[in-house]
């Protein structure tokens, strides 16, 4: 399998092309620099992305509160991730950084509210 | 009395913020007026990150970015007023204005010496891109569809087409994707991808089409959005015949770009520069009437939010400087003007006075380019160079004093 991506790591965006034989990265061209063959890889292998979403939030003067992962979480993990986030509601006032849930799914991530809301 | 300040900043969002800030810490009496129940403009809805790398130098989402510059609003002592919608802006003099604005205690007035107007952009809508046909539910901006699922957390819809390719279309397709929407199709006008590089990859991610070289021209539906049409373009953007297609989809999704807010502006006379669709100005964001000054969106659409706030700091320095000379002491302005490749770019107006950044974006993509300004003799080197990303490039005081009239800003290949 050939896969291509544009780096993100820069802004020069180079095009970088990962083989995989066998679950295997056996080439990757295209990078300009060791931390854009790094990024390719981990893309292709393993890849993670920090999550958002908001949350219900119960006597707030808004209905929700943002939340996100506070590191990168696996890929697929994601959908698992987004309905143990719509499943659970909070109490206001909600704080900037408090945490809402510890290591949801067992992942190595916190989940923190982004935003104030006040109780109504 | 009338209550009096030395600046009044119009919107509260990043440019406003750091403008009210910035003024305070450097003496002046502000006050912030702000349209919204709540200060933080757009950013309480931006729930994703990418905000602030440069500013607080860590990546934060929107509200975070919001929830600290409100921090500093507070520290310094900045007087604010939510919910306060500015009606008119009265010019009297260079250093007498009246802002007119009504709050939940009635119409007021005040004074001020300067106005830094910080009050962003607005969406275009679906008729300003000539999509046609029946007037159904189901048709949002992405905006709107944003304050829906993020403030309120309500769903727009199920099955979702995307106008636009830009950073906020991209988003708002993850936002869908993510809260188990199917995301059908993002039609995009241009043959290539109006966002970000970290943004198109969302694409890939939830495995969404792109059609470039595409869009919508027709709705239709009962009550809510049933079909969309879509037809192809060629390189004049005119349509192929029979290369239409009808995609089923509740929901229509508009992200086609957003346009400065400069209404009130106009209504005094400020002179707007086609290009940008915000106003013309010279290197500290005054614009052509004296002590009126713009920053952030309402100035020219920028994609980071840290060139936001950064303007309103240069804007909140204008209004210093305006006020300690009662107006900008120049003798002298050089045009900075576009030439081969550059779309659009702010200040206009130059003194050779001071180091200033200028903000620019090319028309189309282009790869190994020289950036240069052939009047002063500077040339800078680019691998790459796209519309979605805004150049930001800062030339020294002794550059802009060895030209004469003009400066040229081009981008040709190397
Ligand atoms: S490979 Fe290196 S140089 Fe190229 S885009 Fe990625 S980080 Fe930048």
């Amino acid at each position: 399998m050939r896969h291509r991506l544009t780096c993100i790591v820069c802004p020069l965006g180079c095009l970088i092309e990962v083989k995989v034989k066998n679950e295997r990265v056996t080439e990757v061209i295209g990078y300009k620099c060791p931390r854009g063959r790094e990024w390719a890889i981990n893309e292709i292998i393993n890849p993670k992305r920090i999550v958002m979403s908001v949350v219900k939030v119960k006597n707030g003067k808004l209905p929700t509160v943002s939340v996100k992962t506070t590191k990168p979480i696996p890929k697929e993990k994601i959908p698992e991730l987004m309905k143990v986030l719509a499943q659970i509601e909070v109490k206001a006032p909600v704080r900037v950084g408090q945490v809402i849930l510890e290591s949801p799914l067992n992942l190595e991530t916190k989940i923190v509210a982004t935003r104030d809301v006040e109780s109504a | 009395m009338m209550e009096s300040y030395d600046v009044i900043v119009i919107g509260g969002g990043p440019a406003g913020l750091a403008a009210a800030v910035k003024a305070k810490e450097l003496g002046l009496e502000t006050l912030l007026l702000d349209e919204n129940e709540f200060l933080g403009g757009i950013l309480p809805q931006c729930i994703h990150p990418g905000f602030g790398i440069h500013y607080f130098k860590e990546e934060l989402t929107g509200p975070e970015f919001a929830h600290l510059f409100i921090e500093k609003i507070k520290d310094v002592g900045v007087k604010y007023q939510t919910s306060a919608y500015v009606l008119n802006i009265e010019n009297y003099s260079d250093l007498e204005k009246k802002i007119v604005f009504s709050s939940p205690r009635g119409i007021k007035e005040v004074w001020t010496k300067t106005v830094i107007y910080a009050a962003g952009a607005r969406e275009k809508h679906a008729f300003e891109i000539g999509i046609v046909g029946d007037r159904v539910a189901g048709i949002y901006t992405a905006g709107e569809a944003q304050t829906l699922m993020d403030i309120y957390g309500i769903m727009p819809g199920k099955e979702i087409v995307i106008v636009g390719s830009g950073d906020v279309g991209l988003i708002m397709a993850r936002r869908f994707a993510l809260e188990g929407a199917k995301v059908k199709a993002v039609i995009e006008l241009m043959p290539y991808p109006g966002g970000l590089a970290r943004n198109v990859m969302i694409l890939r991610d939830f495995n969404i089409p792109l059609y470039l070289s595409h869009k919508v021209v027709e709705v239709r539906g009962k009550a809510r959005v049933e079909k969309i049409k879509v037809v192809k373009v060629d390189e004049n953007f005119k349509e192929i015949p029979k290369s239409e297609f009808w995609i089923n989809a509740d929901t229509l999704l508009i992200s086609a770009g957003l346009m400065p807010n400069v209404r009130l502006l106009q209504r005094i006379g400020v002179k707007i520069d086609p290009s940008t669709g915000g106003p013309i100005v010279n290197e500290l964001l005054e614009t052509t009437v004296p002590g009126i000054f713009v920053a952030g969106n309402a100035l020219l659409i920028n994609d980071l939010v840290d060139y936001v706030a950064e303007q309103g700091e240069i804007a909140a320095f204008g209004a210093k400087e305006f006020i300690e000379n009662e107006g900008i002491p120049s003798k002298k302005w050089i045009k900075l003007e576009n030439g081969q490749n550059i779309r659009l770019l702010a200040p206009h107006y130059l003194s050779g006075e001071r180091d200033v950044y200028v903000y620019a974006r090319v028309s189309a993509p282009m790869e190994n380019v020289k950036i240069v300004f052939p009047e002063i003799k500077k040339k800078l080197r680019s691998p790459m160079v796209r519309p979605a990303e805004m150049l930001r490039i800062r030339l020294k005081a002794e550059e802009i004093r060895s030209a004469e009239k003009k400066i040229t800003m081009e981008v040709i290949p190397q």
